[in-house]
């Protein structure tokens, strides 16, 4: 039923619309947050973050290098830079360093994958059963500050010099990260994000998929990061220890090639591999995902 | 406890609205129907609500006041169906009456659109209609072309008009506000006062509104309602007869503050001794 009143309240409401319109456009054009500043160009982004770590680099180069000259240790232990750089290109020339590199980030990512699920399943769960998390939470938290290599020993006791036991610690370094990286993204979710969920009329299952999952992938993502991290050491430990033809040779049985041979030309190009594996995933991968993701969100300055 | 209920033509007007909260005529259907409404949170301690009694007509603007912990927030979430009262009946029209928060609570990672097409796929709108609706109802809070901004990237009272936005996705005859805009400067509530009504009388709804805004409750209500506190209670109402749209310096808006605002201190007072 319209009234009389409402008839002409509408009437004098759409009179003011076209005032407010006005105010509102005013007001979201003086209210709109600062501007960013525009992305810095690609000489700025050299300047600023590549050219330091590359004149660190060479003056560590060059305090090596007269380490080498001052003959402070004899030359087989301490090799000069040149020497290094003679094996390691011999070593990446002749394919062992694209095998190796193959073969350690083919089993990382295998474990890494098979940890991924394990670990997200696990911290569902831990999150969905109170139980659970009480009777698992504080040994899934333990696990993460045990080194994994004290499973080295007991996985080859079990599953041999195979890559069952290489994968067993992987596992055990990684899924730990992983499982509490999602228990706390989703514990740190604002309870109000749950109420709108409720009092939009989301239910349980679409609450989980739409509003909790993604509300807690910052947290999750830490948890993946740090979980690579230590699916990688864990790998590189487990390598380093089983060594085995069957195994092929990965960055770890590489390193572990140069010790036996006393080579330590080799030894350090193994380790400036791994090293260079190890940023190259965190630069490539994790690092543009996580900006990605802060940056939607608006919790990054750039 | 009995609701002392003294109602107050504040302004005489010619426009005469149909007799609203103690119509004699067979009972519409109320929005909200509130009836010996008690709330107790902890055995022993004093009730948060004493025997509310309260009912919100079609169309009607009720806004709620009262001091801090007066038990309106309270009040607003049994309606919204977030809370069980210990004792009497809330009925409410609307299956899922739409509710608005103080704060936006916007979900960051999802844009203007995505937050109001979250609604809507909560109510089984499908993908092409989603999107549709969400623009359609952008354009009617004034964020026309802001669809792709994320949240952090709009102010604040930006960010309270999507979640204007996204509460009218709901689709709901009954839209119930908590202080949605305590937090916004003077001038932005202003204009969110005026686009509130306008879209309260375009889209037809029933509101209630918590504020501790006396000012705003008589800029904004069709009727005013004042809450007391320690038993939250309801002590007095005034009906609000001059038509929208008003502003906030309106003498009349100005004379029914004053007089709500003495009536508000009068049952503050009470608790000092």
């Amino acid at each position: 039923m319209v009234t009389e009143l409402q008839r002409r309240e509408r009437t004098l409401l759409g009179a003011a619309e076209e005032k407010e319109r006005a105010v509102v456009a005013g007001l979201d054009a003086l209210d709109a947050g600062p501007q960013l500043p525009p992305r810095p160009g690609p000489w700025r982004v050299f300047v600023r973050s590549v050219l330091p770590p590359l004149v660190f680099l060479a003056g560590l180069v060059g305090v090596w290098q007269l380490a080498f000259l001052a003959e402070i240790k004899p030359s087989y232990a301490l090799p000069s830079p040149a020497h290094v750089w003679e094996t390691f290109s011999a070593t990446v020339a002749d394919g062992r360093a694209a095998e190796a590199i193959w073969t350690s980030l083919s089993r990382g990512g295998v474990g890494f994958a098979m940890s991924l699920v394990i670990g997200t399943l696990l911290g569902l769960a831990m999150w969905w059963s109170r139980w659970l998390r009480a009777a698992v939470g504080p040994i899934v938290s333990g696990l993460q500050s045990l080194p994994s290599v004290a499973w080295v020993p007991a996985a080859i006791i079990w599953f041999g010099l195979s890559n069952a036991a290489i994968y067993a610690v992987v596992l055990l370094g990684a899924v730990p990260s992983i499982a509490n990286g999602l228990l706390s993204g989703m514990k740190q979710v604002p309870p109000l994000f749950d109420r709108v969920g409720r009092v939009l009329g989301l239910s349980t299952l679409a609450r989980t998929r739409y509003v909790l999952l993604p509300a807690a992938l910052p947290g999750y993502l830490g948890g993946l990061r740090q979980g690579w991290a230590f699916a990688w050491r864990s790998l590189m430990a487990a390598e380093l220890i089983t060594y085995s033809p069957a195994l092929g040779q990965g960055l770890g049985q590489l390193l572990n090639l140069g010790r036996e041979l006393t080579q330590m030309s080799l030894v350090i190009s193994s380790i400036t591999l791994i090293l260079v594996v190890g940023i190259a995933i965190e630069l490539l991968l994790f690092a543009p995902l996580e900006r990605r993701v802060l940056n939607r969100r608006g919790l990054t300055m750039r | 406890m009995s609701t002392d209920t003294g109602t107050t033509e504040v302004v005489p007007d010619v426009f005469v609205r149909p007799a609203g909260a103690r119509d004699t005529r067979a009972p519409a259907p109320a929005a909200v129907r509130i009836e010996g409404v008690s709330q107790l949170f902890e055995r022993g301690r004093p009730a948060v609500l004493d025997g509310v009694d309260l009912t919100v007509e079609e169309g009607e603007f009720v806004c709620l006041v009262g001091a801090s912990g007066c038990g309106k927030s309270t009040l607003l979430n049994l309606m919204a169906g977030l809370l069980e009262p210990t004792a009497g009946q809330v009925e409410v029209s609307a299956k899922r009456p739409a509710l608005m928060f103080q704060e936006p609570a916007l979900l960051p990672w999802l844009t203007a659109a995505g937050n109001v097409e979250l609604a809507l796929r909560a109510r089984g709108v499908g993908k092409a209609g989603r999107r549709a609706e969400a623009l359609r109802l952008l354009r009617l809070v004034n964020l026309e072309g802001q669809e792709t901004k994320r949240v952090h990237e709009l102010s604040g009272g930006m960010r309270q008009r999507v979640a204007l936005a996204r509460s009218l996705a709901q689709d709901s005859s009954v839209l119930l506000m908590d202080e949605p805009f305590a937090a916004l400067d003077a001038i932005t509530r202003d204009v969110l006062h005026q686009e509130l009504t306008r879209v309260w009388a375009e889209q037809r709804l029933s509101v209630v509104f918590v504020t501790h805004n006396v000012r705003e409750a008589a800029r904004l209500g069709t009727r005013v309602v004042l809450m007391g506190s320690r038993p939250g209670r309801i002590v007095r109402e005034w009906k609000v007869t001059f038509p929208q749209p008003r502003t906030i310096e309106d003498s009349g808006v100005s004379a029914l503050a004053t007089e709500i605002t003495q009536e508000l201190h009068k049952e503050i007072s009470r608790h000092g001794h």
